[in-house]
């Protein structure tokens, strides 16, 4: 997976997740509460999609690291790498 | 401490005293939104009550296969957002559609209302069985993992659920609660929003009752397994109280929410008036879990009549519980019989025929579609009466179609619930 499947996949999560909001323009370098309206409810939403979806867990101390699409995508892909390379 | 205790009872029942004494507030209703398997507004829903025209139709129920039930067909995003629909649950989408629909109904400047003094006061029979259910099914994908287990689960099933996503839509900071009365608790909230009008806790009341009870398998198959559950051929055929081959209970959802205001609040706004609050009464059988009881019932027409300061002769309209199972209907029958034996002319009909068991949403519901009747003096009948039950065979049944009445100045407003808890609320016409 490159990272930029990895931030679809995100995207597509989040599409479902915040269903009001417009995804078309979502800068990749800014923090995604500052540009959604996304509150801590919702990313634990993410972490629960990620999970039921993907099988990937983020652990509570690394929530942070879903902070933008950059840093998701820093942070899930190499796990989505190491599930595909499990399977 | 004797004398202490003598002294706080003497004061208590002094107080009790100059309460009687005082003439408590009249209440009015001046808003009604709601959403019924057959309608959603109340013109809708009150012609296809004078019509005949049903709302039941096949739903497919988890485990069970295609069932007769009541759906209401609204569309929630009208009032909310996606994300708010998606996060809450179907009896908080019903409450607010219900809730907003009621207050552009009433005519208040909302912007100018102090929502500070507003109560929400919801009747529900039961919350949290559709969200439980969904997600114990969703977890038995995931091999009962409770890591898969929604950290929505506990606000979607709290019991104020339906109260508080109207508090959250509508910004109304004022009390917002549920009723748990089993499914008289459509009467239940309206009755409790009167007492608090009258108390003064607050100016004005969004009251009522919702049920969301056609997203959960458990309520249609406990019916099953208890031999109450309606089946026919044909879906709107399936509720049929009174009638001889009546065979048990639709389940449906469903929602009404009333503005309800001190009427002299109410006049001085100019507002129009559905109706006023007559009396009311609520009391409980102590005797069986699922069973019903005449004698309390009749008892609590009869208090609540009292209460209005009327005799069974002055009610003009008798809107049954009737469910349509075959103990229940009968045992109804006898209390309405003993308590209006030689009235000739009191109307008695029933909703449920048309759109089932609405639950906690039935006592608020059912009065609505005959309000209108004191405008156009028209009683909308019970339908699907093809053999009357020689046990249900009251005189002033309105069968299947509509009757003009001689007058409508009352109506009486049965609901009973499981526990044996009983209401009858009167709603009189207003005369200024």
């Amino acid at each position: 997976m490159t990272k930029d499947e990895c931030k679809q996949l995100v995207l597509s999560i989040i599409a479902d997740i915040a269903p009001d909001e417009d995804l078309s323009n979502v800068k990749p370098d800014v923090r995604l509460r500052e540009q959604l309206q996304l509150d801590s409810m919702d990313f634990l939403d993410i972490v629960m999609e990620l999970r039921k979806r993907h099988g990937i867990e983020v652990p509570e101390a690394e929530y942070i690291q879903l902070a933008s699409l950059d840093s998701c995508a820093e942070y899930l892909t190499p796990k989505f790498n190491a599930l595909a390379g499990q399977s | 401490m004797a004398t202490q205790n003598s002294l706080a009872h003497g004061r208590c029942v002094a107080d009790s005293l100059l309460l009687r004494r005082m003439k408590p507030p009249r209440i009015v209703l001046t808003g009604i939104g709601l959403t019924s398997p057959n309608g959603n507004t109340l013109s809708e829903y009150r012609q296809n009550l004078l019509n005949g025209v049903s709302g039941i139709e096949l739903i497919e129920v988890r485990y069970m296969g295609a069932q007769p039930a009541g759906v209401c067909h609204f569309d929630p995003l009208k009032y909310q957002k996606k994300k708010d629909v998606r996060i809450g649950t179907r009896a908080g989408s019903i409450s607010i559609f219900c809730a907003r629909e009621a207050l552009a109904d009433c005519g208040l400047d909302w912007d100018r209302v102090d929502k500070t003094r507003v109560g929400i006061y919801l009747g529900i029979t039961e919350h949290g069985n559709v969200e439980t259910e969904n997600e114990i099914y969703n977890l038995s994908l995931f091999k009962h993992d409770t890591r898969f287990w929604t950290h929505h689960h506990n606000p979607r099933t709290v019991a104020n659920n339906p109260a508080g996503e109207v508090s959250l839509n509508l910004g109304i900071t004022g009390p917002a609660y549920t009723l748990g009365a089993a499914c008289a608790a459509g009467n239940l909230g309206i009755i409790h929003a009167a007492q608090m009008l009258q108390l003064g806790e607050v100016d004005l009341a969004l009251a009522g009752g919702v049920s969301e009870s056609v997203g959960t398998f458990g309520i249609f198959a406990a019916f099953k397994s208890q031999g109450a559950l309606a089946s026919h051929p044909d879906p709107t055929k399936a509720s049929r109280p009174f009638d001889k081959k009546r065979n048990g209970i639709v389940v449906s959802e469903g929602g009404c929410i009333y503005t309800m205001e001190r009427r002299d609040d109410a006049l001085a706004r100019g507002a129009r008036i559905y109706g006023e609050v007559g009396g009311y009464c609520v009391n409980s059988d102590a005797t069986d879990y699922v069973l019903p009881n005449a004698v309390r019932q009749a008892e609590c027409i009869r208090k609540a009549i009292a209460h209005a300061g009327l005799t069974p002769a002055e009610i003009d309209i008798v809107n049954t519980h009737a469910t349509a199972t075959p103990q229940g209907d009968i045992q109804e029958c006898l209390a309405i019989g003993e308590v209006f034996a030689g009235c000739a002319d009191v109307n008695i009909n029933n909703t449920k025929s048309f759109i089932g068991h609405c639950m906690g949403a039935a006592g608020a519901l059912e009065l609505a579609g005959n309000l209108p009747s004191f405008d156009d003096l028209i009683v909308h009948p019970t339908i699907n009466v093809d053999e009357l039950d020689p046990q249900c065979a009251l005189s002033g049944l309105v069968l299947n179609q509509p009757r003009t009445a001689k007058r409508v100045d009352a109506i009486l407003n049965n609901s009973f619930g499981m526990l044996g808890i009983n209401s009858a609320l009167i709603i009189i016409r207003h005369r200024t």
